[in-house]
């Protein structure tokens, strides 16, 4: 499927798939990536070199800062996908150089399924 | 987006991964509200200092960005820290805290940002002409920029202000437009206002209804410099207000002329339902004024008001470093210190770590103050005018 590029790079991994909006700062903590957010449907799952699947961002601006912190730990999803990526995560991604694509159909995702993302060319395939 | 050769160079990072990423999020950010292309900018205020605010992950990477020799192009001052440079240790702030927030000023510094401290850099030598493009966040100084001097920004956050200041550009759409400047509802208002703080429960009230549009205000006969730097603030934190006009007052006013746009009226009654929303507490433990930062006529202000008296709460005025020295020169500072408070610099209310300094309920006369310190600081809040909150509290 073909989307529009937020931040560019190539890269594939195993989709981690959220059907609710994600906060990062206080929502995934920076030193490990595990979701830290009390009853978010991801809770306890860590982020680390997956696809991250979410419709968009919500919660504080620091959370950009916390995409950063994520990528400088090591414990980064590779890519991001949104439905539609708003200032937080879009700002996040881009200083932190994580390939990220909107306006996606990722209803069409599951957590599992194993993506090929080119947000070069703001496309996502299944390998 | 239309992008010239050279910008076109900075997205492939011919000057290198932080001026890329930098330039990146202005492109970025410029397609998400529809920017048709670039324009220079000639002056920042970059918010999202303070330690409290943006904790480790905004540290270490103000750290990284300064490490690798960035510098910003433009004139860029600063907002807020949490607490007093200086003074921290005086006035009770933490020292675990004390340390980071440090290494965040010089981070800055490095940048070659002036570390200004304040939410009024228009009072400290960062002051845009009338239609000057500028980028700066911290939504009561983007409120005073925009409705009072009549220069263009749009809300900027902190990493989109730091992004401009490092490429000199920022995105062309929003309040840069003028058709964008026209206002979307007229407020008309039938009630005086008499004091700072009548101001700010007027803005607490429009900026609830007028959500991020932009406001016209009518009947209004005359307003203090300081009491429009209130108003803007509460209506940018109650709503996400960047701009008003004030008819015969505000610069853009008399060519904005609201025709076919909703209206309102305020009175007494919508001025007195908005103090009685702010109001949440009873007893304070703390005054603290200041916010935005005080000029030099407000704490001349407050020094007369208390002069040869005693306080009998703790009382901070808190205000720019630059301001506080003249203010001390004045003699101002000895003043207020004799009465038992404090002219606290750099830091205020809303981004100091007052709830970790053992203060439960706060009295304030900002609109602004009054709607944050709830959820920032977990304080109750009593909202009333500078003589309202000295009345019976001093000997």
């Amino acid at each position: 499927m073909k989307g529009r590029m937020i931040s560019p790079g190539k890269t594939k991994g195993e989709a981690l798939v959220s059907r609710n909006p994600m906060s990062f700062y206080g929502g995934i903590d920076p030193k490990t990536g595990i979701v830290i957010e009390k009853g978010h449907e991801l809770e306890g799952s860590c982020v680390k070199g997956k696809i991250l699947v979410f419709p968009k961002g919500k919660g504080s601006t620091v959370g950009s800062y916390v995409i950063y912190g994520l990528k400088k730990n090591g414990v980064a999803p590779a890519a991001i996908l949104n439905k539609e990526t708003e200032t937080i995560v879009a700002t996040g991604v881009i200083l932190a150089g994580i390939p990220c694509v909107d306006s996606l159909e990722i209803e069409k995702l599951k957590t599992g399924d194993k993506l090929v993302v080119d947000a070069d060319n703001a496309t996502v395939a299944t390998e | 987006m239309y992008l010239t050769k050279e910008q076109e160079k900075m997205l492939s990072g011919e000057q290198g991964e932080t001026v890329e990423r930098m330039f990146r999020l202005l492109v970025r950010l410029g397609e998400i509200y529809g920017a048709d292309k670039m324009i220079p900018v000639s002056s920042v205020q970059v918010a999202g200092v303070s330690y409290k605010s943006i904790g480790d992950p905004g540290l270490e990477f103000l750290e990284d960005i300064a490490a690798k020799n960035t510098k910003v192009m433009v004139h860029t001052t600063l907002n807020p820290p949490g607490m007093d440079l200086l003074d921290w240790d005086k006035l009770g702030f933490p020292k675990d805290f004390a340390v980071k927030q440090l290494r965040i000023m010089d981070a800055f510094k490095k940048m070659g940002i002036m570390t200004t401290a304040t939410c009024t850099p228009y009072l400290v030598g960062n002051l845009p002409h009338f239609g000057e493009h500028i980028a700066w966040s911290e939504s009561s100084a983007v409120s005073f920029a925009n409705s009072v001097i009549g220069a263009r920004t749009n809300r900027e956050g902190g990493p989109s202000a730091l992004a401009a200041a490092i490429c000199g550009l920022t995105p062309n759409y929003g309040l840069h437009i003028a058709e964008k400047r026209k206002p979307t509802l007229l407020v008309r208002v039938g009630v005086e206002l008499k004091s700072n703080a009548d101001f700010g429960a007027l803005g607490y009230h429009v900026g609830k209804i007028v959500k991020d549009g932009i406001p016209y205000l009518k009947g209004i006969a005359r307003a203090e410099v300081d009491q429009l730097k209130a108003l803007g603030a509460a209506m940018a934190a109650s709503g996400a207000v960047a701009l008003y006009h004030i008819e015969g007052i505000t610069p853009e006013a008399e060519k904005m002329a609201p025709s076919g746009i909703e209206a309102i009226d305020v009175g007494e009654n919508e001025l007195q339902e908005a103090y009685a929303k702010l109001n949440t507490g009873k007893e304070p433990d703390i005054i603290i004024l200041g916010c935005p930062h005080a000029s030099l006529k407000e704490i001349a202000n407050l020094a007369c008001k208390v002069e040869g008296r005693h306080m009998k709460k703790p009382l901070w005025i808190c205000t720019s470093r630059t301001t506080k020295d003249t203010a001390t020169k004045m003699g101002f500072t000895e003043i207020i210190e004799r009465a038992g408070g404090k002219v606290v610099a750099d830091t205020c209310a809303v981004v100091a770590p007052i709830e970790q300094m053992g203060y439960k309920t706060t009295a304030v006369d900002s609109g602004k103050a009054a709607n944050y310190l709830p959820s920032f600081c977990k304080q109750q809040v009593v909202f009333k005018s500078l003589d309202d909150l000295l009345e019976g509290r001093t000997s």
